[in-house]
């Protein structure tokens, strides 16, 4: 009967109902990681533009002055945030260093991810 | 006269060549009981098809893991009004990450195969507990002492552990436990196994082990030690020491 471990089931891996903090910033790390990588390609394609002339490069640049661009710009700062700093949390406890402290560890990465993340929304929407 | 509350119990099912369902049975209970308690009376007086393990009652053997409401508990230590309110209902699922052979009952095999590819120590001598408050030097008649493992084997991190439910072969948090009390400079010949694909590193620190633990074993901190005694281990390797 289907209980058995598979890699099907990765989507379990994203449900957070009833797991522990530990478990949040697992989550939160592959979404994170996921959305860089996402954002890596777009990076690479948008340089892709500069091939195609100043124009074409001009005109994307133009789009990237919408809010909404900038908000996605906002979401890559706060995921480069926190990803890195709970890449830290993750080095530190892998050498036994804070490991009863890593719940604390992982709440202060999202605070830190927040703070920075709209110290870059005010620079960017009203400075 | 005790305090009463009615609860439904919503108990998953499945038998062999069968598709699963959920059956609910809806009891008067004393709050401070625990849940095996209520499992025991939907067996006795609704449904005797119904198969679960439980043996000990006191957290002892390890036979009642179940998940509750999504959670992992040992249910014979579980008190009702630790997981529940009055006229709550209770979803009552077997463990993750096991074949299910009946209803609530699991195949535990593959955890032990693996408890037993580590050699995890059943008791093990005091002076290489973990306890609390050790003497600051042991006297050399103190090794005579041993005192039972703290791991009961009852698969409740297998079960909660995210990268157990895709990867087969990985150990898992219990075995790697085990593995982290023989300690890697005195057993060294067990560092291929931990150093392995399917070992130590493929932990990626969830810590739902230790969340889910009953017995205190911390799971997740002694992996993360075996991670430094792997390291500690291959560097003295690489000096040919």
């Amino acid at each position: 009967m289907n209980n058995q471990p598979a890699p099907q089931r990765l989507l379990s891996w994203f449900n957070p109902l009833g797991r522990n903090p530990g478990s949040w910033a697992f989550i939160l790390n592959r979404l994170t990681g996921l959305g860089l990588t996402m954002y890596l390609f777009l990076h690479l394609m948008v340089l892709g533009r500069l091939a195609q002339g100043p124009e074409a490069y001009e005109e994307f640049l133009a789009l990237t002055k919408s809010p909404l661009i900038k908000l996605g710009e906002l979401l890559v700062i706060g995921a480069v945030i926190y990803h890195g700093l709970n890449g830290l949390r993750v080095v530190l406890t892998s050498f036994g260093l804070g490991v009863r402290r890593q719940v604390q560890m992982f709440y202060l990465s999202v605070l830190l991810a927040l703070v920075g993340t709209a110290i870059f929304a005010f620079r960017m929407f009203a400075g | 006269m005790p305090e009463q509350w009615t609860v439904t119990l919503r108990i998953y099912r499945q038998k062999t060549n069968e598709p699963s369902r959920y059956d609910t049975f809806t009891l008067e209970v004393n709050p401070d009981e625990y849940i095996l308690d209520a499992i025991e009376r939907v067996w006795a007086f609704h449904d005797r098809s119904l198969c679960f393990r439980h043996a000990c009652h006191h957290s002892t053997c390890g036979a009642c893991g179940m998940r509750v409401n999504g959670v992992e508990k040992l249910t014979c230590i579980t008190t009702i009004r630790s997981v529940a309110r009055p006229n709550a209902v209770l979803t009552i699922e077997p463990l993750r990450n096991f074949p299910i052979i009946s209803d609530l009952v699991v195949d535990m095999g593959e955890l032990y195969r693996k408890m037993e590819a580590v050699e995890a120590r059943a008791v093990l001598p005091i002076t290489e507990a973990e306890i609390e408050k050790p003497p600051h030097q042991w006297k050399t008649e103190d090794s005579q002492y041993v005192r039972l493992s703290d791991c009961l084997e009852c698969g409740l991190c297998i079960s909660a552990c995210p990268v157990a439910a895709t990867s087969q072969p990985y150990l898992g948090p219990a075995p790697l436990a085990a593995a982290q009390d023989h300690r890697l400079d005195r057993r060294p010949d067990l560092l291929t196994l931990i150093d392995s694909e399917h070992g130590v590193w493929r932990c990626h620190s969830a810590f739902e082990c230790t969340a889910v633990c009953p017995s205190f074993v911390d799971p997740g901190r002694r992996i993360m030690d075996l991670r430094k005694q792997t390291i500690s281990a291959k560097i003295r390797h690489f000096f040919g020491k």
